[in-house]
């Protein structure tokens, strides 16, 4: 079985964001780039699945510009077989992306695609659903544990109400949350066995997906600020300070 | 004319009070029509709630023995079949809504509008990206019918109305795949307030230490008939359950008023709480990140302060 796992290239998860003064975009010139930390955690858990015997080939796919190799590179690092980059240079929306991923999922034929539940910069949690139902088969989202047992997988998933299993035949999409496992640290050998890895790049137009026009951005803003909260002394203070404001009895 | 239709959360027997914030974003909208689908193995008592609410228009009902379980790859055929005719279609910003509405817009052929906070007009959205850290207006093209996920912290929720809209069975001639199959749910939370919901919420992170140690923060909470939430680390040792997660990746929440114990504040806890009326923080560490958010910090250690807090509030 092969393992395709989708890398997204994002501004790292511990840079503070800063909204570009003319309202056109957030700041990324000289901002530091990472992989997604749910698509590492793809990753992770698809190296383990082929570690287990389970799986054969682990591909990472990117979709951006040539930077995203740098992603891919790591994701080679960390373990993966080969890469593909999906060039373009505008930003492409998740209904986009999914189109792309299907036609790479056409060539390579997966068992599973393995991809976070969300990228940390657009927060959009879409691109794995939207996949599996364009490729019309089963999502298990948000999964913090992954079993598999011959063309059957089941899937822990976090919900709201709490810890939900579901079974689902393979191939099948799964999209990550953050407990399903601790991605390893990359080892300086890796590194350097990584630029030998087949790093394989076409373009959107090749896999003849067209863009969309779908939403438009208009306009980026900082988010409101709360006002300057007090400090209190002790708890005598803190409460009588809650009980002006009519919030305890 | 514009027509919505909301895809209604539900737990089997009862509405999610996250369908109710659905409709007030609806009503934002300036829509002709808001229509609410329920789709259960038994729909009376829910679609009867749905029904209740100010601003429904009409409640259509799909009973099926395929809907006993809250699967996407099922329930998303059927919303798609169902939002033929309408203009806009809304599922709450839950685990829910975020499952199956992205299916059922890909379905439907068209790109999602995630996590609205804001209706700036017909066709225009304000949401958060980055954690909440820049927010984004957002437009869709005339033309393309909407998919929309409603961030439910952002949005009041319609009161029940005087008169309950009618309900209507809904037929739908959608296939229904079988390659997904729902096997349990090992339910988290007890007989507290629920988290997104709840107007008060009492909060613990790493420094109660222990799961045992965290009957602290419970004790609080029933104390003030609160719900409860935890930071990342809390879950992430295994004090709690994940569904008491509040944050970026967990629960975003906007009760009145916020305590948090032994909180450090990392910036995607804050995005969870941004919108809570009043943060209180109680951390050792003066230097804590929560106390630039708090609206009232104490420094203080939560083992003295919350049994003080207890006692000085009494029976």
């Amino acid at each position: 079985m092969k393992i395709l796992v989708c890398l997204k290239r994002v501004v790292d998860y511990n840079v503070r964001i800063r909204v570009k003064p003319d309202a056109s975009g957030v700041v990324t010139d000289g901002v530091k780039m990472s992989i997604n930390p749910f698509d590492e955690i793809a990753l992770e858990e698809a190296l383990r699945i082929r570690e287990a015997g389970d799986a054969q080939e682990v591909i990472a796919l990117s979709i951006g510009d040539a930077d995203c190799q740098q992603q891919l590179r790591t994701g080679l690092a960390m373990g993966a077989d080969r890469a593909i980059l999906v060039g373009t240079d505008t930003a492409i929306e998740p209904l986009t992306a999914a189109r792309a991923i299907l036609e790479i999922i056409k060539r390579e034929e997966p068992g599973l695609v393995i991809l976070g539940k969300q990228a940390i910069d657009d927060d959009c949690n879409q691109t794995g659903q939207m996949l599996a139902a364009l490729w019309d088969r089963p999502q298990a989202t948000f999964a913090s544990k992954l079993q598999l047992a011959g063309d059957k997988a089941t899937i822990t998933r976090e919900v709201d109400a709490g810890l939900e299993q579901i079974e689902v035949d393979l191939p099948a999409v799964i999209t990550t949350d953050l407990r399903l496992n601790e991605p390893r640290y990359v080892k300086l050998p890796d590194i350097m066995k990584a630029k030998k890895k087949p790093l394989e790049s076409l373009s959107l137009g090749e896999l003849g997906v067209t863009e969309t026009l779908g939403l438009q951005i208009e306009d980026y803003a900082s988010p409101p600020e709360r006002a300057k909260g007090i400090m209190v002394g002790d708890v005598t203070e803190l409460l009588s300070t809650l009980r002006d404001k009519d919030l305890i009895g | 004319m514009s027509k919505v239709l909301i895809l209604a959360e539900h737990d089997g027997s009862a509405l999610n009070a996250s369908t109710a914030k659905c409709v007030s974003c609806a009503a934002d909208m300036g829509s002709d029509s808001i229509d609410i689908a329920v789709l259960a193995a038994q729909t009376d008592g829910i679609a009867a709630e749905a029904a209740a609410l100010t601003g429904v228009t009409q409640v259509l009902s799909v009973e099926r023995p395929e809907n006993a379980a809250p699967l996407a790859a099922v329930i998303a055929p059927q919303l798609v079949a169902l939002a033929a005719d309408y203009d806009y279609v809304l599922a709450p910003s839950t685990t829910f809504g975020k499952d199956v509405l992205p299916r059922a817009a890909a379905l439907a052929g068209v790109p999602q509008v995630s996590d609205i906070m804001e209706v700036a007009g017909p066709r225009r959205f304000k949401r958060p990206i980055y954690a909440g850290n820049a927010i984004i207006t957002v437009s869709v093209p005339e033309g393309s019918k909407i998919f929309a996920t409603v961030r439910i912290a952002s949005s009041r929720a319609a009161p029940a109305a005087n008169e309950a809209a009618p309900i209507t069975a809904a037929d739908i001639n959608a296939s229904l795949p079988a390659h997904t199959r729902f096997v349990g749910l090992q339910a988290g939370g007890g007989d507290r307030p629920d988290l997104q919901t709840a107007r008060r919420v009492v909060s613990g992170g790493r420094a109660l230490g222990s799961s045992d140690n965290f009957d602290l923060i419970y004790g609080l909470a029933d104390k003030l008939a609160a719900g409860v939430g935890a930071s990342r680390a809390a879950v992430d040792a295994g004090y709690v359950p994940n569904d008491m997660q509040v944050g970026q990746t967990g629960k975003i929440i906007a009760p009145d008023l916020y305590l948090a114990f032994g909180i450090s504040g990392a910036i995607q806890h804050l995005t969870g709480i941004k919108d809570a009326g009043t943060i209180v923080a109680v951390n050792k560490d003066p230097d804590a990140p929560i106390f630039e958010v708090a609206d009232i910090g104490l420094v203080g250690d939560l083992f003295e302060v919350i049994p003080e807090i207890e006692r000085a509030l009494g029976g």
